[in-house]
């Protein structure tokens, strides 16, 4: 996978910590909010974080690690989640997950070298009514044929320009 | 000024409503025509979203599915008067397909702001709650087991029992929590009470406060779901600032407040045991059973965990009478059902309708069959650990034991339809690798039994050794459905068996082969 240097701030990842050590349950909305700022969530913040909330380091990897949602790593601008689920499927997602492989030229959890995109695998994102679906960062889209597909990514570009 | 509804259900926005409802504002503006938009829910009949309506004389008038290019000539046809358009639906609530269904639950969805508390009090909202306040604890426990209601979350536990056991635990404080982890593919009526009706499920959980006397509630939501996230916010925050959660509800002297919680992509973490683990900052490990989250819950303490549709039931339950609620229904399962129509289906949508009415009803008369036109070769109902049927099972009951009699179970009542280009093999090797992918990994079954059971449906279709795998994959199913700490393990052997018993050919085997391997279950 395609490594990106992303600048970050251990003052930041400190005052998050700060903001949420009071509540219950910490641990998960610290993290959360430390993805939402950085993109990812960087090792050598896992320290401090373990340290503010008084766990250890292996408690904080561990959470880290086993939900689908945390990256320890930089991601692209763009997240695009594929729904890969029997609603998705019955309606011709693997259609779409292999056009998008093709159209990005990486493979499901890849970056693109360029940064641009993250393509990932999403099971269910409860628009199953209007199958197949995709996410692209917290814009859902229904209905998504391999032609959709080409004009939602083309209108990412567009915003940006 | 003419009220025109477009909806901002997650599924309406993923079909272009925000453009449709754009494009209506600067159209109305080039001509000078008085519109006000309200951003209503969705009525759930997703295959005419986006949906537009127009309120003429009281009355509503439906169009759709309105693209953005559809707007101008609306406009032409002069839809602000209901006038006809290619795209004329006639009255709402007289398309087929909605008339036809008992709407309590989702009684309001569609028609109102779902974040206006005034249009949720002007349609009968809280209403429960104020009858609440003045019942007894005990007196809610009680309305709420006459009512039958099971927990439509997929377990179906009476919902009266579990309220009665928290209640009587001794340890506070006490947590309500509702479980909006809706993992299940083909599911998404969950997802509609967040967005189109949000203060139903906020009064449901203020009811299981006021009965057990807790004064925090956590929803749990998928991560999945942002745009539910934003409707619970805005819904929460008018309710607590009109008085209706925070520190003296309703000026009776209780506190209860709400928080929404976000799980991070675990499916998993819609076990319930999980959910409190993760809830509580650690990983979404399966805890054992006993104790019971009712008395040892959230933090150790006594919780009601529901699910959102069974927490967005009590209003009505509690304003009506469980008596009300228990005259619908058949048998055990009482009430009505949220059926959820997804996958390969012309009419998508949300159906809810009393516990009886057969699968055939709902593919055929409310689905009107496949959206490809091809036949309808298998129909998954209950999500991703719930049991494929063949067109021959059609005629089975919605109703939680007639489900379990077919070997299969109802879960979160989705129902998945697939045509003719189906390969079970495939779906019965997916459910599987899912359960490989999802599994917390804590006990041995669902962890290694998944990633062996993919290996073995290979080498079946492969026709390697073809018989004796057939008989280790159903001694495998068994061991998983047996020794399994919770649903994931337990149940992954349901979508495998029924799609062995009712489709073999698509494993390569022979009805006889199935009848020889003497399958569990």
């Amino acid at each position: 996978m395609e490594k990106r240097e992303i600048e970050w701030n251990p003052t930041e990842v400190r005052s998050i910590v700060e903001r949420f050590r009071e509540r219950p349950g910490a641990l998960m909305l610290v993290l959360h909010e430390v993805q939402k700022r950085i993109g990812h969530i960087p090792r050598d913040s896992v320290p401090i974080i373990a340290r503010g909330l008084n766990l250890s380091r292996a408690e904080v990897h561990g959470v880290i690690t086993f939900y689908h949602d945390f990256h320890s790593s930089p991601r692209g601008r763009h997240v695009i989640k594929v729904c890969r689920a029997e609603s998705c499927q019955a309606m011709g997602a693997e259609k779409l997950a292999a056009h998008a492989i093709g159209r990005l030229g990486i493979e499901f959890g890849a970056n693109t070298p360029d940064g641009e995109y993250t393509l990932e695998p999403v099971y269910c994102l409860g628009n199953c009514a209007c199958s197949p679906a995709m996410m692209v960062d917290e814009e859902l889209y229904g209905r998504v044929d391999p032609q959709r597909f080409d004009s939602i990514i083309a209108s990412l570009g567009e915003r940006r320009r | 000024m003419t009220r025109v509804f477009v909806p901002r259900d997650s599924s309406a926005l993923s079909l272009g409503a925000e453009t449709v409802a754009r494009r209506i504002v600067e159209e109305a503006r080039r001509r000078g025509a008085g519109v006000e938009i309200v951003r209503n829910g969705s009525r759930g009949l997703f295959w005419l979203e986006p949906m537009v309506e127009v309120e003429t004389a009281g009355a509503r008038h439906a169009y759709g599915p309105v693209s953005p290019a559809d707007v101008e000539s609306l406009f032409e046809a002069n839809f602000l008067s209901a006038a006809k358009h290619r795209l004329s639906l006639g009255r709402p609530e007289e398309i087929p397909y909605l008339a036809r269904q008992t709407r309590l639950t989702f009684a309001r969805a569609g028609l109102t702001d779902p974040v206006s508390l005034d249009d949720y009090i002007a349609h009968g909202g809280y209403r429960g709650l104020r009858r609440a306040l003045e019942m007894s604890p005990a007196q809610i426990v009680e309305q709420v087991t006459r009512s039958g209601l099971r927990g439509r979350g997929g377990a179906g536990f009476p919902t009266g029992i579990k309220w009665k056991t928290a209640l009587e635990a001794p340890a506070t404080p006490k947590y309500v929590v509702c479980n909006a982890d809706e993992g299940d593919s083909g599911n998404f009526a969950d997802r509609m009470v967040m967005e189109d009706d949000p203060f139903e499920l906020i009064e449901g959980m203020t009811i299981a406060a006021v009965c057990i006397g807790a004064e925090q509630g956590y929803i749990y939501l998928r991560s999945e779901y942002p745009h539910s996230l934003r409707m619970l916010n805005l819904a929460l925050g008018e309710a607590t600032r009109r008085g209706y959660l925070g520190s003296d509800v309703l000026g009776s002297g209780r506190r209860f407040n709400i928080e929404v919680r976000l799980g991070a992509g675990a499916y998993i973490c819609g076990e319930e045991t999980a959910m409190l683990e993760s809830l509580e900052g650690k990983r979404g490990m399966v805890r054992f059973k006993p104790p019971l989250p009712a008395i040892e819950g959230l933090f150790g303490k006594p919780t009601i965990i529901n699910n959102v549709i069974s927490l967005a039931t009590v209003p009505l339950i509690i304003e009506r009478g469980g008596d009300f609620y228990h005259e619908y229904g058949v048998g055990r399962s009482r009430g009505t059902i949220p059926m959820q129509l997804a996958g390969n289906v012309a009419r998508p949508g949300l159906v809810e309708v009393p516990f009886g009415v057969t699968l055939r009803e709902l593919v055929y008369d409310y689905g009107g069959g496949t959206a490809s036109g091809r036949p309808v070769r298998a129909v998954q109902v209950g999500g991703p650990l719930g049991a494929y049927f063949p067109e021959s099972l059609l005629d089975t009951p919605i109703d939680y034991e007639a489900i379990a009699d077919k070997r299969g179970i109802l879960g979160h009542a989705g129902v998945v339809v697939f045509d003719d280009s189906v390969d079970l093999s495939h779906m019965a090797r997916w459910a599987m690798q899912f359960c490989a992918i999802e599994s917390c990994g804590k006990c041995t079954p669902c962890r290694i039994g998944s990633i062996r059971g993919a290996e073995i449906i290979d080498r079946i279709v492969k026709n390697s050794d073809r018989q004796a795998n057939l008989a280790l994959l159903g001694d495998l199913c068994d061991t998983m459905a047996n020794a399994s700490l919770c649903a994931l393990g337990g149940l992954t052997p349901l979508p495998v068996l029924s799609a062995l018993r009712h489709f073999p050919g698509d494993f390569g085997l022979t009805s006889e082969d199935i009848a020889r391997a003497k399958l569990p279950g």
